[in-house]
């Protein structure tokens, strides 16, 4: 499933400011309830965003339930955020529910992956200037053609993504098309490799 | 120049670069589950195409599948069923392996890919699931993706990978009495943090590594996931030779020949460089539990939670600074998952569990990683030592290792695990679960609470 395009987005960032953030708590194992990639939303975050015990009563203390947070598209985190299971639907459910970008210290590695995949974007910055972030109480700015973040007082700085990354967000791109491009590299290294390793092919 | 185990797997397997550091590189084996495996092999077939090479595609259902005696498809998790009959179809009209809910040879991916010779000394392997890393034990890159990947994998026969940063971790010295390769990981990630692998491959090496044997070399690979590392790898050696020769999909004959002295060249050079480098006395580590919600809240049995615990995790797992783990009541104990489900783990329990009985109201439950380790713990009477001391002696699966909405362990209990992850909600609405050795499992279940296994012995 190709990303929405990402170039530039001006939102309210929530902040969700714990570290080791996991895919569970992103979505829920019990809420993936089909074999598809859709129908998500609704599960994101669900132990935190709903009262324990009721059928999808939002919870008031979570902050993506706090009216000044709504239609937020981007999250502010801390280290590690996407730790655990390996499942995309993370991913899918943060895109689904309006996600565009998350800013941390870290990602897990997978999870980072799945991001550049699934249309959402990862930004990299330090501890201190996510609270400053969080304590700005106004809307921040990412540009990712620019690699920058900003804020109206005119606080701004630069993160580093990896170029592939950064080309498939911006572009929207199917990244098996791309490969598809190098099928016949592809086909002669498999020809070479049959003959080196024979043991390989089943 | 020297190269890294890594640089030489990564090097043959780079089909050509692409921008930056990242390079398009060939994918010899991928394996998938019910979980994430359906979704990979639909979307595959609604875009209208096929695994270029099916032969090189495996699928197994462990996730979702009932673990208790006498299952079928039917599962407790609601619409489960749907996960394993929408992925047995998407799997037979892809025309990959498949190893089904009755199948000899079904078990957890992790178990069954090593036991079926499905990964290879110098090979690479991806499946959606984070705990690929395990097979690095096997000096294969084996790492998880996500669906989308597996998809492309499928498709291409090769994935766009960012070429990673290398960390060595070198246990030097001889692992203490009573301690095992899942103290060694936990010790680990106690010491550099649940995100000090940062995206890296570990070769695990050193003397205390090379003393373990398969088993517990996938053990110390399972928690590379856990350290944040994009993988583990280990050089095989005569141990790793001899654990896959004539595993059913492994080369026979002339072509065993060949790969063997291929895979002798199968390791670091001696003065290969990494990008970071991490030592460890193995004789200083003791055994080690989980006091939180993530890996790397873990101390050695007999301590304290750290005076600087995060007040959150506390507030979870009920538990104050400074306060002792042993002693605290349990409600129950699992043995399993691809962390610790193996022949030898189930050995070392039931030397624990021989002629004593698990401690009353404690729930105790073993589920063998692979219908093949439930058989060979069967023929040497396994089942029987830990039925009489109390647990549950079930069908192979992840089973309780993660929650699905189906089975889990009681609201709110506390449960001491074999598994690898005690994040919150892991094992159960508000369960609060502490990783440990099987061992570490076995003993607590007697006392009814968290136990040195040591004492017992
Ligand atoms: S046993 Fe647990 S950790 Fe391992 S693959 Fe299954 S669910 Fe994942």
């Amino acid at each position: 499933m190709m990303g929405r395009p990402i170039t530039s987005l001006t939102s309210r960032a929530a902040p969700l400011l714990y570290a080791n953030i996991d895919t569970d708590q992103i979505i829920p194992s019990r809420e993936m309830r089909s074999t598809g990639k859709t129908g998500l939303a609704k599960g994101m975050f669900a132990g935190w965003r709903y009262l324990a015990g009721s059928d999808y009563a939002p919870d008031p203390a979570f902050v993506l339930n706090d009216p000044q947070f709504a239609g937020a598209e981007i999250l502010l985190a801390r280290e590690n955020f996407g730790c655990g299971s390996s499942r995309e639907h993370a991913v899918w459910a943060l895109a689904e529910f309006g996600i565009r970008a998350i800013i941390a210290p870290s990602f897990a590695p997978i999870f980072e992956n799945n991001c550049s995949r699934g249309g959402v974007l990862c930004v990299r910055l330090p501890a201190e200037v996510i609270n400053q972030i969080a304590a700005s109480d106004a809307n921040v700015s990412i540009d990712l053609p620019d690699q920058s973040v900003s804020l109206p007082d005119g606080s701004r700085w630069t993160f580093t993504i990896d170029e592939e990354a950064k080309a498939m967000l911006i572009g929207g791109l199917d990244s098996i098309e791309l490969t598809m491009q190098s099928a016949d590299d592809i086909r002669r290294w498999h020809d070479t490799d049959k003959n080196e390793r024979p043991w390989i092919y089943l | 120049m020297a190269s890294t185990l890594f640089d030489k797997i990564w090097n043959r397997h780079a089909i050509k670069p692409l921008t930056g550091r990242n390079a398009l590189v060939a994918i010899d084996r991928i394996f998938l589950h019910e979980r994430t495996g359906a979704v990979a092999l639909n979307s595959l077939s609604e875009a209208g195409r096929k695994p270029i090479d099916p032969a090189r595609v495996f699928c197994v259902m462990d996730h979702i599948v009932d673990t208790r005696p006498g299952r079928g498809d039917a599962t407790l998790m609601p619409d489960g069923q749907a996960f394993i009959t929408e992925t047995r179809s998407a799997a037979t009209k892809a025309g990959i392996n498949l190893f089904d809910v009755t199948d000899a040879d079904q078990g957890i991916t992790h178990v069954i890919s090593p036991e079926l010779g499905i990964v290879l000394p110098g090979s690479t392997l991806i499946a959606p699931d984070s705990h690929t890393c395990t097979q690095g034990a096997f000096g294969a890159l084996a790492w998880g993706v996500g669906s989308s990947e597996a998809e492309h994998a499928m498709a291409t026969g090769a994935l766009r990978v960012k070429r990673p940063e290398t960390m060595r971790v070198t246990f030097e010295g001889t692992l203490g009495e009573g301690a095992s390769a899942k103290d060694m990981i936990l010790a680990l990630i106690a010491q550099y943090s649940a995100s000090g692998g940062r995206g890296k491959v570990i070769e695990f090496n050193g003397p205390a590594v090379r003393a373990l044997d398969m088993e517990a070399r996938m053990t110390l690979c399972n928690m590379a996931t856990e350290f944040s590392a994009m993988s583990a790898i280990i050089a095989p050696d005569e141990k790793t030779f001899g654990y896959l020769h004539g595993r059913r999909f492994a080369p026979k004959g002339a072509l065993w020949d060949a790969a063997i002295e291929s895979w002798h060249a199968l390791h670091s050079d001696p003065d290969a460089s990494f990008d970071e480098e991490i030592t460890i006395d193995a004789g200083t580590v003791a055994p080690m539990i989980s006091w939180g919600t993530s890996a790397d809240a873990a101390i050695a049995i007999n301590g304290a939670v750290p005076p600087s615990a995060d007040a959150q995790m506390l507030d979870y797992m009920a538990l104050e600074s400074g306060q002792k783990l042993v002693g605290l009541p349990i409600d129950a104990a699992f043995i399993g998952s691809c962390t610790n489900s193996r022949l030898s783990d189930l050995r070392r329990a039931a030397k624990v569990l021989d002629g004593r009985k698990v401690a009353q109201g404690t729930k105790a439950v073993c589920v063998p990683g692979s219908s093949a380790v439930k058989r060979a713990a069967e023929a040497e009477g396994l089942h029987e030592i830990f039925a009489q001391a109390g647990f549950e002696w079930r069908e192979s699966g992840c089973s309780m290792c993660f929650f699905a909405g189906g089975e889990s362990f009681a609201e709110g209990s506390r449960v001491v695990s074999s598994t690898n992850r005690s994040f919150r909600n892991r094992q159960g609405h508000r369960v609060k679960t502490h990783i440990a050795s099987p061992e570490t499992v076995a003993a607590s279940a007697i006392k009814g609470a968290i136990a040195d296994h040591r004492e017992l012995a």
